[in-house]
């Protein structure tokens, strides 16, 4: 056969599949594409993550045959966490009409946000994304559980508190730095750095790390040892967190007064060698492997080959993890929503009403195998985030040990920002359509 | 046999010069733009209209652009993305501050701005060439970025350091926005690249496109021939600046719907200087060609795992799309040097003696 014969063969049989791929989805299933990265100069941080969500899905799959009885179909689309090829992947899930898509980079979440009400098809961007998401009256198909950067910053704070033996307060005349990624992502608590230096009294260093010098921050750290600051505070992602670590090692920044909001893995630390000892980070989720669902998981998916860990010590990693408690608010939205409508073949729709109704207690997470492993998680049609409580956990040269209770924002503080900044979205999105959807009361 | 120009008399030199002198050649182009206006709307879905289409047309238009400058002109730059980014927040503001004026002059008028600063960093063009321009623009580049960063007007303080598209109509149709649909918004591009790439077109055929040439091949040459090079030379600057620009603001407006600075960051200059390369430095169809070489072959290589029917991981796919990408580029960079406008022209050759090649 000649390359032209090839060529019609080769477009007939895609034309022919095509439809059919996409009829055998439309009867009785859910449809869950996973926006995920496991390559690009992120992908460290994103395989842990796509695989928890994608093995949480597939043990629904395999072990209950999926939600309700209904089958999930999860499929993965890969965004290389650019925006470009997350907004194709995102045009491209459309026609096969998604329950929920999770952007996993703050710069897809962004173009999603506007379209997110006239696609009818909602996004969970968990603990990322726009903070002022979290208003449901003006986001009402944008959810962000289960804290926000801002929420972050304020319990960031109040340990520091705490280990000065006392309240905010004790902040007063403390001298803290902040290492960021100089991005939307770092730059959004400068205006509540702003805010709290004033009012608590301490003062605040910032050292900004561009985007492109990411692995290159020894001027920052020399800034660091020169202004001796009494706590750093880190937000970076991705290789920003392993040279922040190691370079704080180098420089004999005091481990245990180096604390970084939520997104530091183990490697991030293991890299840094033994001095990363007492590194701390925020985390609302449990460590480890330690639970029956996890044993589930390991039984039914990757021991079954199923699953794309590149072993059975990954299971149970921090970001692992994240992404278990990602694709547990799916499911459980999935379920809520089946829940409300009667229905066993759930829309867009209905998962957005099933989110607004979240209601995990601790009840239900130990049904699902996850007793101990989070605090509970209730949303509302008002609050689209919870503002749940964190903790900070301590890196032990092998592993994030829990070192702290929950701590709760300082809601009074972030509120008034919150609502300010959903406010001006809408004016400057102007005409910013008003909330159409009705409230579940529950 | 039928691509021939036998019994084509001219009777003037305007039809002797024209662009297109051969009656298939036009014929051929009219075909293509019936299919772009008429066919592609009529039939394309969401994903052609929207992840396609649309990317494909802008990019081209970028990268028409930076030909401009890199192939008919000569100067090697890499802060095409700068460019297009200026573009975008220049549209951004001015579409914040004047809400009520139409959105497509503004996207125009943006191209303004960046010829403006394509000019202000073109300048050190008169004195340092090649891989030293190179390394000036890409200083306009980082600096530029920097500056979509750091200065917070630019973006209206949002605390999202992002660009959020607004909502706009022409006659009462939404061109932007989450509720634009695609086939509007892809007939929208189209008429303003169709209109920029006759323009484009009709400058590099005249007396201007012949002063960067001559600057190209031999700059003493073009000077002691009369030719005042810087004032070429910002030209140039200026023309291609407007060009990325313009291509930026669609990006933004038409394409994306939001923005952050890493948009526009050195790998999207890259990519317009690879298409530029691939698709045939100095050549039109040559910009067409590499955007659709760099745009939209990946994605067909990405579908056809599914389409076939051929269970392979997400990522995977995505590795095996780099290689073969890559490996496609160095295979056309192998066979013709001067890009596929070259393959194009030589084909055409072909078919002019065929089937009684001699």
């Amino acid at each position: 056969m000649s390359l032209k014969n090839w060529l019609y063969a080769l477009s007939a049989t895609a034309a022919l599949t095509l439809p059919a791929v996409h009829d055998a989805q439309a009867e009785d299933s859910i449809y869950v594409p996973l926006f995920t990265y496991r390559t690009g100069p992120f992908a460290g941080s994103g395989t842990p993550i796509a695989n928890g969500m994608h093995d949480y899905l597939t043990l629904l799959n395999e072990r209950d045959g999926g939600i309700g009885g209904v089958k999930l179909i999860v499929e993965e689309c890969e965004t290389g966490y650019d925006t470009k090829k997350g907004l194709e992947c995102y045009e491209s899930v459309k026609p096969k009409k998604p329950v929920i898509v999770n952007p996993w980079s703050t710069g897809i979440t962004l173009p999603l946000i506007p379209k997110a009400a006239v696609d009818k098809i909602p996004v969970l961007s968990m603990a990322y994304g726009l903070s002022a998401s979290a208003k449901g009256d003006t986001f009402p198909w944008i959810f962000n559980p289960p804290a926000t950067y801002w929420d972050g910053f304020t319990q960031i704070l109040q340990y520091i508190a705490t280990q000065e033996g006392g309240g905010v307060e004790k902040l007063k005349g403390k001298k803290i730095g902040y290492i960021y990624l100089d991005a939307s992502f770092g730059r959004e608590p400068l205006p509540l750095i702003e805010q709290l230096s004033k009012e608590l009294g301490f003062e605040a260093k910032l050292y900004p790390v561009a985007a492109a010098d990411m692995q290159n921050q020894s001027s920052q750290w020399l800034s660091v040892r020169r202004d001796k600051p009494d706590y750093m505070i880190l937000y970076g992602w991705g290789a920003l967190n392993a040279t922040a670590v190691k370079e704080a090692v180098k420089t004999n920044y005091p481990m245990e007064k180096f604390i970084s909001i939520w997104w530091p893995s183990e490697d991030d630390a293991k890299g840094a060698g033994d001095g990363a000892k007492g590194f701390k980070t925020l985390n609302w989720h449990a460590v480890g492997a330690d639970f029956p669902l996890l044993a589930d998981i390991q039984k039914h998916v990757v021991d079954a080959g199923k699953s794309q860990v590149s072993g059975k010590d990954k299971v149970g990693q921090v970001l692992y993890n994240r992404g278990i408690y990602n694709s547990m608010l799916i499911a459980e939205a999935i379920r809520k929503a089946q829940e409300i409508t009667g229905n066993k073949v759930v829309t867009g729709e209905d998962v957005r009403r099933g989110l607004e109704g979240l209601n995990i207690d601790d009840a239900r997470l130990k049904e699902i195998g996850l007793e101990g492993f989070t605090s509970a998680v209730k949303l509302s049609c008002a609050d689209h985030n919870g503002h749940f409580s964190t903790f900070v956990q301590s890196w032990n040269g092998t592993t994030y040990e829990k070192v702290s209770d929950y701590i709760a924002p300082l809601s009074d503080k972030v509120g008034p920002l919150l609502d300010a900044d959903a406010k001006a979205y809408a004016e400057k999105n102007a005409p910013w359509p008003a909330r159409s959807e009705a409230c579940d009361a529950s | 046999m039928f691509y021939r120009e036998t019994g084509q008399f001219k009777q003037s030199y305007a039809a002797d010069q024209a662009v297109f002198p051969i009656l298939q050649d036009r014929l051929g182009l009219a075909l293509i733009l019936l299919v772009a206006f008429v066919v592609v709307p009529l039939f394309g879905n969401e994903f052609l209209l929207a992840s396609v289409m649309v990317p494909f047309l802008i990019l081209s238009l970028g990268a028409i652009g930076l030909n401009i400058l890199v192939g008919y002109t000569g100067l090697l730059s890499l802060g095409s993305a700068a460019f297009m980014g200026v573009g975008a927040y220049a549209a951004y503001k001015l579409s914040t501050i004047f809400p009520g004026v139409n959105i497509l002059v503004w996207i125009l008028c943006s191209g303004f701005f960046a010829a403006g600063i394509g000019v202000l960093f073109g300048l050190p063009s008169l004195r340092i060439k090649g891989f030293y321009l190179a390394v000036a623009t890409l200083a306009a580049q980082f600096f530029l970025q920097w500056c979509f960063v750091r200065i917070s007007w630019l973006y209206n303080d949002n605390p999202s350091g992002a660009i959020e598209v607004p909502a706009r109509t022409l006659f009462g149709l939404a061109i932007t926005g989450p509720s634009a649909t695609p086939v509007t918004r892809y007939l929208v591009v189209l008429v303003i690249v169709v209109v920029m790439t006759q323009l484009a077109s009709n400058i590099v055929h005249g007396r201007i496109g012949r002063t960067w040439m001559a600057v190209r091949d031999m700059d003493i040459a073009a000077q002691l021939m009369g030719i005042r090079l810087l004032p070429a030379k910002l030209l140039a600057f200026a023309v291609s600046s407007f060009y990325c620009g313009v291509s930026g603001a669609l990006m933004v407006f038409l394409w994306l719907g939001a923005a952050e600075p890493s948009a526009f960051d050195i790998k999207l200059s890259f990519l317009l200087l690879f298409m530029v390369i691939i698709g045939g430095l100095g050549s039109m169809i040559g910009s067409f060609f590499g955007a659709a070489l760099i745009h939209i072959l990946p994605i067909v290589i990405r579908g056809l795992p599914e389409a076939l029917g051929l269970p392979i991981a997400a990522a995977t796919v995505e590795h095996l799309t780099y290689l073969i990408v890559g490996a496609l580029i160095i295979f056309f960079l192998i066979v013709e040097p001067h890009g596929l406008a070259r393959l194009w022209q030589i084909a055409k050759q072909k078919l002019r003696v065929w089937p009684f090649p001699y």
